[in-house]
């Protein structure tokens, strides 16, 4: 049924392109600056610095347990932006579609990038869509860029940090990219990970009391906690020192880390954070987080020692081990 | 998941840790080969080398298939390739070198080198492309030997006659006599590998004990399997036993797994088999009987594997054979990483050089 899949002539820019837009951008996100399809959104001007952003997303399949790419464009930036002490106030979509796309996958993808964006108080602010062949992208890529307001009192750096800080995370980690992979190979097991994409703002906003003790934060995307925490210690005088026992992992995706034979220190998380700060304020940060929903499993998981620029793992053996960054192609397209 | 962490518990592992050091106390200098590559990777993934006491030295041995799979070998799967075969094989195997490239090499430059999880993957394949010949890179100890042999009456059975195994099994105990007749090794006890002797029994072991061996302790993957399986040799080393001490019992039985070694008796034959490493080891191998030569690659495309040449300078074969330490060799850490190996135990994930540089870098 030509009538419900992406055809070239979408994105030939005549009628069935502004049906298109009509039909599926204007009456998720006509209300805002999008209203009247200006070239451009005109915004208002904030009153301090602004934090600028932008990711694309390729994640095979679309669809996975606990989302779909449309929530993960939504998330990935806005939680961008949130680590870098940011409040997320708009955001641009640009949407790249395969000939032959079904409209209901599409329709099914814009209606969770509204209602993230909802549930993040974000407004898309502006967009394109282009359609490729067939054969030319893999469904659909989006890419989305977007704007936050720094929120006043925190002065990130790894630069600043140091011999006696502690490490928080905000929830179970890796869930997001076990859940990819879990669907990719076809492993079906009953609790299996769910992906944890979420927004992590709320959790910024709720650290930004204790703003000057948070030394830095990063979400553990790509590569994993271990990438983030080697870029935080390399080439500096620490350590990083995490203890295995305290890593919190969620039932499944230990299980299918298991399986795979995969370090979850190493896959992808898309709605946790990975703060680092002054030892002192660590349980109040921890404490406030683990009221909220998002940062119910929030635990400490190591600290900070003077060293060699290190990520070292005490493991349940009682040993020490380095934490490496991944290698190779491990896992393509997770975001 | 309760079940794992049952063998990973922080305080039994400080109990056995105590243990292990008083045993420790009343013994010379021990030296433990840990045969399987899992164990190898599993002994670095908990820091186990950094909590035992100096005068007891853990070395590892030629339990990785990837790693002490010949360059011949590898060089025959690319001249496969070349002509036009679609070659199947685990992933790990694509990135080893062969005497002048790499799979991976070939498989840039547009041949058909498919990398599975499954030897069922094969089939898959065959089935798909019914016009291509398919080759499986049949690469592996007794644990990864019946199920790719079982592609041998699935394919009779799905009636998909272009399929046909590279065959390059190695047998564990053969490679145990050799080691323990090489001179320049003293080794004084086995850590016996957890899956291969859930294939072949306990009873493998009994010819490496008694009074003229060395204690052979098979034990699983688990921080506590590892601990427990140290303390047990210790404790025979202390006593001066050399028994065979099965504390895997949750998987290893007395006599192995009979479907799997009737399986393997009725398709396979005992061959010589080249190691990297240990070079021509008679009899530690095995290969398809003649009568099920139409399944045998070499056979079949009228080729056959030679030796290959080592990369100049790597020290693999000496890594496997447990006489050197991976920072040892001059080109660890430096010429041969993970992102670009020189030699196969760099590029396996179960590679003793790749387990090194993971969880020590030389470091820790």
């Amino acid at each position: 049924m030509a009538n419900d899949t992406i055809q070239l002539a979408h994105g030939g820019g005549g009628r069935l392109t502004r049906d298109l837009i009509n039909n599926e951008i204007v009456s998720r996100f006509g209300n805002g600056p999008l209203a009247g399809l200006p070239d451009g959104a005109t915004l208002p001007s904030p009153r301090d610095r602004l934090v600028f952003t932008t990711d694309s997303f390729v994640v095979q399949p679309l669809e996975f347990p606990g989302g779909n790419i449309g929530h993960l464009a939504v998330h990935g930036t806005v939680n961008d932006l949130a680590v870098c002490g940011g409040l997320p106030r708009w955001l641009s979509l640009s949407l790249i579609l395969e000939e032959g796309l079904p409209l209901a996958t599409l329709r099914t993808v814009l209606d969770s990038v509204k209602s993230a964006a909802a549930d993040c108080d974000v407004v898309i602010a502006t967009g394109d869509t282009k359609v490729v062949a067939h054969g030319q992208c893999d469904g659909l890529y989006i890419n989305t860029a977007g704007i936050g307001e720094v929120l006043p009192g925190f002065v990130l750096s790894p630069d600043r940090i140091s011999d006696g800080d502690a490490i928080l995370v905000s929830g179970p980690l890796a869930d997001h990219g076990m859940a990819v992979l879990a669907r990719r190979q076809n492993i079906q097991i009953e609790n299996g990970p769910v992906s944890d994409t979420a927004p992590v703002h709320r959790l910024v906003q709720a650290a930004q009391e204790w703003a000057p003790a948070v030394r830095f934060m990063r979400d553990p995307t790509r590569g994993g906690a271990a990438t983030v925490l080697n870029e935080m210690a390399e080439g500096r005088k620490i350590d990083i020192v995490l203890r295995e026992q305290d890593m919190p992992y969620s039932i499944g995706t230990r299980a299918v880390s298991e399986m795979l034979g995969l370090d979850p220190l190493h896959v992808a998380s898309e709605g946790r954070i990975i703060l680092v700060c002054e030892r002192t304020v660590a349980d109040k940060v921890l404490a406030r987080w683990q009221t909220m929903p998002e940062g119910r499993g929030a635990a400490r998981i190591g600290a900070v020692a003077a060293g060699k620029g290190r990520v070292i793992l005490e493991t349940v053996a009682g040993g020490r081990r380095l934490v490496d960054v991944p290698r190779g192609e491990l896992l393509p397209r997770i975001c | 998941m309760n079940y794992i962490d049952g063998f990973r518990d922080p305080e039994a592992a400080a109990c056995l840790r105590r243990r292990i050091n008083d045993l420790a106390a009343e013994v010379d200098h021990v030296s433990i080969m840990e045969v399987c590559g899992t164990h190898t990777m599993a002994i670095s993934r908990y820091g186990i080398r950094s909590i035992l006491p100096d005068n007891i030295e853990l070395i590892s041995g030629p339990g990785c298939p990837v790693c002490v799979t010949d360059a011949g070998y590898v060089d025959t799967a690319i001249e496969l390739a070349r002509r036009g075969v679609m070659v199947v094989t685990f992933g790990d195997l694509i990135h080893v070198p062969g005497s002048e490239t790499s799979l991976a090499e070939c498989r840039a430059r547009g041949a058909s080198v498919e990398v599975c999880y499954s030897p069922t993957a094969a089939l898959e394949l065959a089935a798909k492309n019914p016009d291509r010949d398919i080759v499986f890179l049949a690469v592996g100890f007794e644990t990864t030997i019946p199920p790719v042999t079982s592609l041998v009456p699935m394919a009779t059975e799905k009636g998909l006659n272009r399929v046909s195994l590279l065959t390059a099994f190695k047998l564990v105990p053969p490679a145990l006599t050799a080691l323990l007749a090489d001179p320049e090794l003293r080794i004084d006890a086995f850590l016996c590998p957890a899956h291969v002797s859930a294939i072949i029994g306990a009873n493998a072991y009994r010819p490496f004990t008694g009074p003229a061996g060395v204690p052979c302790v098979i034990a699983g993957f688990e921080p506590l399997d590892i601990l427990l399986g140290l303390e047990h040799i210790l404790q025979q080393v202390r006593a001066g036993d050399a028994v065979v001490d099965n504390q895997y019992t949750r998987v290893v039985r007395t006599d192995g797994n009979s479907k799997a070694l009737a399986l393997m008796q009725k398709y396979l034959r005992p061959v010589d088999a080249a190691w990297r490493g240990l070079g021509v080891v008679p009899q530690s191998g095995l290969g398809l009987k003649p009568e099920y030569s139409a399944f045998d690659a070499e056979t079949r495309h009228g080729i056959k594997v030679q030796r290959g040449k080592e990369p100049v300078g790597c020290l693999c074969g000496e890594v496997i054979k447990g006489k050197t330490r991976p920072p040892q060799c001059p080109m660890f850490g430096k010429r041969c990483t993970p992102d670009h190996p020189v030699g196969p135990c760099m590029v396996s994930s179960e590679g003793t050089c790749s387990a090194y540089f993971k969880y020590s870098a030389g470091s820790l």
